[in-house]
């Protein structure tokens, strides 16, 4: 299944498009799908696992506990789940994109905390030695991490570096018996499995021949002396994850340890989160439908005056507000997983996408969840309360909400000004050099102001057309409010981060909005089963979802009345607010 | 020794099945299916014994549809060696009945030469538990039906079966080759882990067209209506237990 096809590999991206009013229908339709026999494969692997997970994995003991029962443990290093997508000659179940986003999605709907456990060892831990290892690196270390036996670790975060990840100081230095070997020290903080990996991926700044320090990534043994983690923190959720501090004292890595090259540790960290995060999609996707079979559930149990909860209307719609988001998420992860099996590389964007968009549909589903449920869903005998807390954490780590709207936006606006070959340097790490990127895209946006073609979705079937008509009027207003921004703040666009935010969750809205068409229409031409359901599910996601963006591009130019009044309010309340340190009005008492 | 192992591909256990349009039959268009959980149990039992190094080959028979292979493969994820697939297009949940099955696992018998079959007492789409008895009488070999411990003897020639029997347990000695049937307390079936999921699909599957076998296929038993059980009814909740037996007693139950 391991296999990647090059059938893909001139497929673009889709999202960036989006910012010039275009719409790359390549990446969505047809749809992706494995071959007949991988998906033959994948479904014999489901079976077992989710049985497993069922029956032999208590997610409640687990949150109670703070640790993963260790039976459990021991049964899921046999059955494969620490090296899903392993290369099988290193001992790991060698699964693609999909089929890791489909095992995900089983671990998703019963335990998240335990999907970070394992998440944290493959998806970021040791990730980096399956995509930058050499092959020294790989079989020294993958086979006893493919298995479980050892856990791994991804180390980036410091006290004073968490979004800002190139601000770490955690430093290597070459030891000064000219052995070539490093010499680290340094504190990291909230690592994932710090208590319990055997194997560390640390990010640590070296010297340059030119003084300055740049960051390279090593695989660090924890046997390799100095090294100390603290106490499992106390936390809201995932809390049978091990999240500790971590600390290298004179801690010799030997060169040899070197992951990729010296100095291109911030491109190793980056590739690891970018390769990484599509599976996010599919454990979240797990999570939704669980809150879903609850809510459901109780919508039609629960009598109240007399008749079903779900039979009224407000409780109707939350229902279809979750089942559409759920629609729309499980699309996108899985068009992302597909496009990456079939060789596409440039997903990163759709990517970062899919991971604000799944966690916070989650979020958006299980609070409405809670709130279906009532009181019940209060009450810790029910799942529901431990699944609120566990997942508030995605839409933090691997990336927050507000740090990858901003990845988005800035790409969007740089492809924009569509030349990118002079920015193409400045642009390896947008968020570093912001104005950079921005400067030239601008002038080239004022040259190139001509209206563009009318993007389509022709691909649609007349049944989906109200939702492609919205996406496609949605792209070409994004594509048009973009350019009006670039032509009015030029440079200074880096720093208008309210519209930028809501180019980017209109962005976000519109790819997963069209993922979900270009699903739905592989089910029309196919005359599946639920082929009917999904078009209402496709249209109805797609129909709202319109409503929002269409709200949100208005608000974006720099002419709207966001523009002119709201986002300045709102900056001068946020500086009184810094300023008082709390909440700056007097009583309405007066004292 | 080799041991035969039957695998059916039925209904799953949790699945909510729907009756056809016309009564005929359930309708199996839609609902998961997935392998018989006391096939499970008896392919559970025969990779137990290879791994006492009692058995040499496991084999793994499902007689269906084109997808009866995925009960094979699952078998093999287990730990079987190699598969059988007898097709067929017939329904296996009622138009290939017991006797047909057994008929053409007698005649694979013959021509691979196992030392002993072990099957899943019945099979929870028709719930026949015929197979195995009518298998054994067709074979002329002894059967250990509902066996719930197995033991081979040192020397391969006999095997001590504990079998559940109303009221108790009964252990019996058989001869091999034997036809042995698998009850639900014989064994905790394993849960089949990815690597070795990954690897059933390099294991081999022969094809054998049922309708080459020789041996008549035709059921004996004609299905005239199939109907949904009686809805319960929704029960009341009692305070406690004087308030149920003075509710059992109005009712006349007591
Ligand atoms: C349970 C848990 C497990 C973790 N596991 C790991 C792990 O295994 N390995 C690891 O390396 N790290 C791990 N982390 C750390 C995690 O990745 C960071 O918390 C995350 O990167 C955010 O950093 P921060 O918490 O320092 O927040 P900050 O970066 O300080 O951000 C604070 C707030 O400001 C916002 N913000 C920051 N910059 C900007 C900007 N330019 N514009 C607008 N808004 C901005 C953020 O979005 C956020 O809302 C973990 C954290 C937790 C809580």
């Amino acid at each position: 299944m391991a296999s990647t096809s090059a059938a893909g590999s001139d497929i673009t991206g889709f999202t960036r498009e989006l910012f010039m009013g275009r719409l790359n229908s390549k990446f969505m339709h047809p749809f992706p799908e494995p071959k007949e026999e991988d998906l033959e494969t994948l479904k014999m692997l489901v079976d077992p696992f989710s049985k497993f997970m069922e029956n032999e994995n208590d997610a409640a003991k687990n949150d109670r506990e703070c640790a993963v029962d260790e039976a459990v443990k021991e049964s899921l290093k046999p059955m494969g789940a620490y090296g899903m997508m392993t290369p099988e000659e290193y001992g790991g179940v060698g699964l693609d994109h999909t089929g890791y986003a489909r095992l995900v999605e089983v671990v998703g709907a019963h335990d998240l905390g335990l999907g970070i456990h394992l998440g944290a060892s493959q998806s970021i831990g040791y990730k980096g030695i399956v995509l930058y290892g050499n092959k020294e690196q790989k079989e020294k270390y993958l086979p006893k991490l493919a298995s479980g036996e050892h856990v791994a670790a991804f180390c980036l975060t410091e006290d004073g570096s968490g979004s800002d990840a190139q601000s770490i100081k955690t430093r290597a230095v070459p030891a000064d018996d000219g052995s070539g070997d490093f010499i680290l020290n340094g504190g990291k903080i909230w690592i994932s499995n710090g208590g319990l990996a055997e194997v560390f991926t640390v990010f640590a700044q070296t010297p340059q021949p030119d003084g300055k320090d740049k960051m390279t990534a090593f695989i660090v043994e924890r046997g390799f002396g100095g090294i100390t983690n603290g106490a499992p923190e106390k936390k809201m959720g995932i809390n049978c994850s091990n999240t500790t501090t971590l600390n290298f004292d004179d801690t010799r890595v030997p060169a040899a340890n070197v992951l990729g090259e010296v100095g291109g540790g911030f491109k190793v960290a980056m590739g690891i989160l970018n390769q990484g995060r599509f599976g996010m999609g599919g454990a979240l996707t797990g999570t939704m439908k669980t809150c879903m079979k609850y809510a459901a559930a109780h919508a039609a149990e629960r009598t109240q005056f007399g008749k079903k909860i779900g039979e009224f209307e407000m409780i109707q719609g939350k229902l279809a507000g979750m089942a559409t988001r759920l629609y729309a998420t499980e699309s996108l992860a899985y068009a992302i997983a597909g496009n990456m099996d079939r060789g596409v590389t440039d997903f990163q964007m759709e990517a970062a996408c899919g991971k604000v968009f799944s966690s916070e549909c989650a979020w958006w589903v299980a609070d409405e969840t809670l709130q279906i449920l009532g009181g019940l869903g209060f009450m810790r005998e029910y799942p529901i309360e431990r699944i609120v807390r566990d997942l508030r954490i995605f839409r933090i780590f691997e990336g927050s909400s507000e740090i990858l709207r901003l990845f988005v936006a800035l790409y969007g606006v740089k492809a924009a000004g569509d030349d990118l070959k002079p920015l193409q340097k400045a642009l390896k790490n947008p968020l570093a050099n912001l104005g950079a990127i921005v400067g030239p895209a601008v002038s080239i946006a004022r040259a190139r102001i001509g209206a563009p073609e009318k993007p389509s979705l022709d691909f649609a079937p007349a049944q989906l057309r109200p939702a492609a008509d919205v996406v496609e009027d949605c792209a070409a207003r994004l594509g048009a409010a973009t350019r009006e921004l670039l032509l009015k703040h030029g440079k200074g666009i880096v720093d208008r981060q309210l519209p930028l935010e809501r180019a980017a969750s209109a962005a976000m809205e519109i790819t997963a909005a069209t993922a979900a068409i270009a699903r739905a229409t592989r089910a029309v031409s196919r005359s599946t089963d639920t082929a009917a359901l999904e078009v209402s599910l496709a249209n109805g996601f797609a129909l709202e979802a319109g409503q929002r963006v269409r709200a949100l591009i208005r608000d974006m130019t720099p002419s709207s009345e966001a523009g002119t009044t709201i986002d300045p309010l709102r900056r001068d309340i946020a500086k009184s607010v810094i300023a008082a340190g709390e909440y700056p009005a007097r009583h309405p008492l007066g004292f | 020794m080799r041991v035969f192992v039957g695998v059916k591909r039925a209904v799953d256990y949790a699945a909510k099945v729907r009756i056809q349009a016309d009564k005929k039959a359930v309708d199996i268009s839609n609902v998961k299916m997935a392998i018989n959980p006391f096939c499970e149990i008896a392919v559970e039992e025969a990779v137990r014994l290879k791994e006492k190094k009692v058995a040499e080959e496991v084999v793994a028979v499902s007689i269906g549809p084109k997808q009866a292979q995925e009960v094979i493969r699952q078998a093999l994820a287990m730990g079987a060696d190699r598969g059988i697939h007898v097709t067929t297009d017939m329904r296996v949940d009622q138009e290939l009945q017991p006797l047909a099955v057994a008929k053409i696992m007698a005649a694979l018998t013959g021509e691979h030469d196992p030392s002993a079959w072990l099957l899943g007492k019945q099979a929870i789409d028709d719930d026949s538990n015929q197979v195995a008895q009518m298998l054994a009488g067709l074979l002329d070999w002894p059967q250990a039906t509902f066996a719930s411990e197995v033991e081979v003897s040192e020397d391969k020639k006999s095997a001590t079966v504990t079998r559940e029997i109303d009221g108790g347990l009964q252990t019996i000695e058989v001869p091999l080759p034997a036809v042995i049937s698998a009850d639900l307390r014989l064994n905790e079936p394993r849960y089949a882990t990815l690597p070795n999921i990954m690897k059933a699909k390099k294991k081999k599957i022969d094809t054998v067209d049922a309708a080459s076998l020789g041996v008549d296929l035709a059921g004996q038993i004609e299905v005239l209506e199939v109907s949904e059980p009686a809805t319960r009814e929704a029960g009341s909740k009692v305070e406690d237990v004087d308030a149920l037996l003075a509710k059992l007693k109005a009712d006349g139950l007591l």
